[in-house]
């Protein structure tokens, strides 16, 4: 995809009006639609359900609630990239699909997919409510810190707060406020995420001052460490305190990669991954909920009937699919405790087999890498750095639970971004991609039919390219120059 | 920072190729040992979620799926238990399957290609593939009385009643038998409890005597040996034999004797038809070492002993002969021993094939397979595989059996019916002098016009201390109250 980015600006006569990718990310959702609406038949025939034309409107309305989010970006961010909204129209479809079939199979339960549906339809109306309150990703920066406060006391409730109203199935990461329980960690993790854009676009010095050189890699100082160690504390205080492997693995994820991007230094990396590992150990000796997830991932089987039922039934229902999958509706998925939430992948594994999967996976990193790609077109630090963190927070968190599902690591506590069951992780989610879509749009958007920026004092422009940037917002980098 | 952020992307892609390489490892690689594991229910699952197809006789529902409501939609159930089980088998998805249940699986689960039309409409439609139905030869009045006939004197054996006009065979008995029930349960603990049991009985349960174990055909093997005398054309039911009460065996200090030691009725000779009569081992050892033994293989043969990869459809295990080095093997051959073993079936099928005039139908047990919506798809028809005898030994060797009959003791003999027959006595095991023998009862009736040929085995003469049983006292009231249930009879 060529991205209309790097025009020369107001060179030659006004270029013709740029194609925005609206038609195709139209034309992307019907046919995301039709996917979902095949699938969903399929489901009925399997389970033996009537077919009948209500199917029909059940796709049309699928269609309508992101033909509402469409006309949002259409509205707000007309040039935002138009794969993003398609591939998580079809995912958080083909999500509620197979939280129906499972429905299906467990009849006596309250049907989930009801729900689901209403937290998509929040989702989707958030992601309206962001991109239209947010037309500047830039003025997230004016925020920083207090999303990073904000984000942090999210994070940090539910750990803080008697059992009676955070934990559920063993794991403190709920508020349950009333009917509704919410995880704020999901909220939490697009707050952070801010914060440290912030931080480490107005920071950047401190992180790339000169420090030792050992093995060819440049070191930072030790008192420069403070950030990146307050980060490992919190993660590891997340852990013990929520007993939430996934949130803080995830977290501490997020905080290097952004650390990296930032400062271009593999040090960081290093010095990361080796308190990892420290972390890692530590959490393992002392733990013992860790203890059990990683004898449980070693070998699932040699407890079977009891902690390792879950993540046994998932492999087993993974091999069962095999290639091909036993069909949408045609296996049984139900048998893996919690398949409509943190199992939701070997669901989909064991009906739709290893293609199916294969394709799930594409379209996930169709999604991360449009983000990425917003990141690297973007013309600001800021921009370039939050939409590095989302797309990362979107790759990391599958990368977590598909391999925790599938024994590639040890099982922890996150669900598949869009498809699983659980309504924080989708409305989070969606204000997140409103957010990518937000700095796709800023990287897109043609220079040349940005209005004319008034004069400016040649002195002043002059010396404001060597200027360090005293906020972000205030300063944009140079226009049209990627940093 | 662009340098990093690309960088971020290819580690993003590395994470996601590295899962893709996790699940084609967990997906493909160990798809099988997954999906294998007993542990696994999914396979199980799946074959009770499909209706599979029924097995009946006579409008009689032997094995059927009902549907059960719960979210394994189908129980296997056999309404008549034990007394079909050595037809039906059991259908176990922890423990296979046996009997009907696995001979005709592809037609009873829906994946043969005599139901392929169907399946096509199915898969239009949308519908599982349903199984096709097994409908069976099988009088199920005739099993109830070949099965009790068995079991209420608690008797270790087998029954086979053919119709010998057809082939088709009307009923096949074997004990003890066992439950199919419990073995189709949807609790595993409950199919387990079960086959232990099964398998922990004294006497064998699970396996279907009647095609499945061969046994020595003593004294009823003497009618091949009749047949192949009349055949040559050198004897007569008139031909004198030897009468002696015990010979030595050609070239051996080995002795044979009679039973009991009686001499073959008072005269120096005895004829084929007091011999056969008499079923004296002594003559027809003499018999067999005059006729040689190619004869009798030859006459063997005809009537299909030896047959291998019979399937009626039910796998039958290959009577035999045995190997015949010498004339002397061949005179204990001659009495049914040595080496010889025929199956229940094989000697109700030799019965049978005398009572037809000679000719070998071929046995089965399918009278028809039927759709799911019991549209016939395929029907078994009588099928003529050979020529035994020629009609006028069958006749000669008819008049003999009748003449057999007539001279019988023992119980529950058919009012006003001529009733062709043979009784046997076999020794076996290692100790044959002081292990009740096998014992049978092969008929045919009426005579002239036979509806129903039948063999009866009963394994050590009922009962291990009966050293003393013999065929016509054991075997042949069970075998006289099948061809009664027949042909509509009273027995005295």
């Amino acid at each position: 995809m060529a991205a209309p980015t790097g025009a020369p600006p107001g060179k030659g006569p006004p270029p013709a009006p740029l194609p925005t990718g609206r038609g195709i990310e139209l034309a992307l959702l019907a046919f995301a639609a039709v996917i979902v609406t095949g699938a969903l038949v399929l489901v009925e025939a399997n389970q033996e359900q009537t077919l009948t034309r209500s199917l029909l409107w059940v796709g049309l309305a699928f269609l309508g609630l992101f033909a509402v989010a469409h006309l949002a970006v259409r509205r707000f961010a007309p040039y935002a990239d138009p794969l993003i909204l398609p591939a998580v129209a079809l995912l958080n479809g083909l999500g509620l699909v197979m939280i129906h079939r499972l429905d299906l199979a467990a009849p006596q339960d309250t049907p989930l997919v009801g729900r689901q549906i209403a937290w998509t339809t929040v989702g989707v109306l958030l992601f309206v409510g962001v991109l239209w309150r947010v037309r500047d990703h830039r003025t997230l920066a004016r925020y920083g810190y207090t999303a990073g406060f904000a984000g942090l006391v999210l994070l940090a409730l539910p750990g803080l707060l008697p059992a009676s109203l955070s934990e559920v199935n063993g794991a403190k990461i709920w508020l349950r406020i009333g009917g509704f329980s919410i995880q704020p960690g999901e909220f939490a993790k697009i707050l952070l995420i801010v914060f440290f854009a912030t931080f480490l676009v107005q920071k950047k010095d401190l992180f790339t001052a000169a420090g030792r050189r050992f093995l060819g890699m440049e070191f930072p100082r030790p008192r420069d460490l403070a950030p990146l160690l307050l980060a490992w504390a919190f993660a590891l205080g997340v852990l013990t305190l929520e007993s939430d492997l996934g949130t803080s693995l995830l977290f501490f994820g997020i905080v290097l990669v952004m650390l990296y991007s930032a400062t271009e230094r593999v040090s960081w990396l290093v010095i990361g991954l080796v308190i990892f590992a420290a972390g890692a150990w530590a959490a393992y000796a002392l733990v013992p909920h860790v203890q059990v997830r990683v004898q449980v991932w070693l070998d699932p089987f040699a407890d079977f009937d009891n902690r390792g039922y879950q993540i046994g039934q998932a492999l087993f229902g993974l091999g069962t699919g095999g290639v091909g999958g036993t069909g949408l509706g045609a296996g049984r998925p139900d048998l893996v405790p919690f398949a409509y939430s943190d199992f939701m992948l070997s669901s989909l594994g064991e009906e739709l087999g290893l293609i199916g999967l294969a394709a799930i996976l594409l379209v996930y990193l169709v999604l991360i890498t449009r983000g990425l790609r917003s990141a690297l077109a973007v013309r600001d630090s800021f921009g370039k750095l939050l939409a590095t963190g989302l797309s990362f927070a979107i790759a990391l968190q599958l990368f977590v639970v598909a391999g925790g599902v599938s024994k590639l690591i040890p099982l922890t506590g996150l669900t598949l971004p869009f498809m699983a069951y659980g309504g924080s992780s989708l409305v989070a989610n969606y204000a997140l991609v409103a957010l990518l879509l937000r700095i796709s749009n800023a990287a897109r958007t043609p220079l040349s039919r940005r209005p004319a920026a008034p004069a400016v004092p040649l002195a002043e422009a002059g010396t404001e390219l060597v200027e360090r940037p005293r906020t972000p917002v205030a300063a944009p980098e140079a226009a049209g120059g990627a940093s | 920072m662009n340098t990093p952020v690309r960088r971020v992307a290819i580690a993003v892609m590395a994470m996601i190729l590295l899962l893709f390489a996790n699940l084609t490892y967990v997906q493909v690689v160990q798809a099988g040992t997954y999906r294998d594991d007993p542990r696994n229910q999914r396979v199980l699952l799946a074959e009770y979620n499909r209706q599979r197809g029924q097995i009946s006789a006579a409008g009689h529902v032997l094995a059927g799926s009902q549907p059960t409501g719960d979210r394994l939609k189908y129980l296997r159930t056999y309404p008549a238990g034990p007394e079909f089980a050595a037809l039906t088998g059991y259908y176990s998805v922890t423990y296979g399957s046996s009997g009907i249940e696995r001979a005709s699986d592809s037609l009873l689960n829906g994946t043969d290609d005599k139901l392929f039309a169907h399946r096509i409409s199915d898969l239009v439609t949308g519908r599982d593939p349903s199984g096709g139905n097994v409908v069976l030869t099988i009088d199920p009045a005739v099993q109830k009385v070949a099965y009790d006939q068995l079991h209420s004197r608690d008797y270790a054996g087998a029954v086979v009643a053919i119709q010998p006009s057809t082939g088709a065979i009307l009923a096949m008995a074997s004990t003890p038998s066992f439950d199919p029930n419990p073995l189709a349960s949807h609790d595993v603990a409950e199919q387990k409890k079960a086959w232990q049991a099964d398998n922990a009985t004294p006497r064998p349960v699970l396996v279907n005597r009647a095609v499945s174990e061969t046994y020595p055909p003593g004294s009823t093997f003497k009618l091949v040996d009749t047949a192949a005398a009349l055949a040559s054309g050198r004897f007569t039911p008139d031909s004198p034999l030897t009468a002696a009460p015990r010979i030595t065996l050609q070239n051996t200090k080995t002795t044979l004797e009679n039973y009991n030691g009686n001499a073959c009725g008072t005269n120096p000779t005895a004829s084929l038809r007091e011999a056969l009569q008499r079923s004296c081992n002594t003559a027809f050892a003499d018999l067999d070492a005059q006729l040689g033994e190619k004869a009798i293989r030859d006459q063997a043969d005809a009537f299909k002993i030896g047959m291998t990869g019979q399937t009626i459809p039910l796998p039958v295990a290959p009577s035999t002969i045995g190997d015949i080095p010498d004339i002397a093997a061949l005179q204990q051959s001659a009495i049914g021993q040595r080496d010889v073993a025929l199956t229940p079936l094989q000697n109700a099928w030799i019965t049978a094939t005398i009572a037809n005039g000679g000719k070998v139908m071929q046995p089965y047990l399918v009278k028809e397979i039927q759709s799911q919506d019991l549209q016939p798809v395929d029907t078994t028809g009588p099928d003529q595989i050979g020529q035994a005898i020629t009609s006028g030994v069958a006749s000669t060797l008819t008049d003999l059996m009748v003449n057999n009959e007539k001279s019988y003791g023992g119980v529950g003999k058919i009012r006003d019916v001529d009733v062709a027959a043979k009784t046997g006595t076999a020794e076996h095991g290692g100790d044959p002098k002081n292990t009740a023998p096998h014992v049978w009862y092969v008929a045919f009736a009426p005579a002239q016009n036979p509806q129903v040929a039948v063999a009866v085995l009963v394994e050590n003469g009922g009962d291990r201390t009966n050293l003393a049983a013999t065929g016509g006292v054991i075997a042949a009231p069970i075998g006289r109250a099948v061809i009664a249930q027949v042909l509509g009879k009273g027995t005295g």
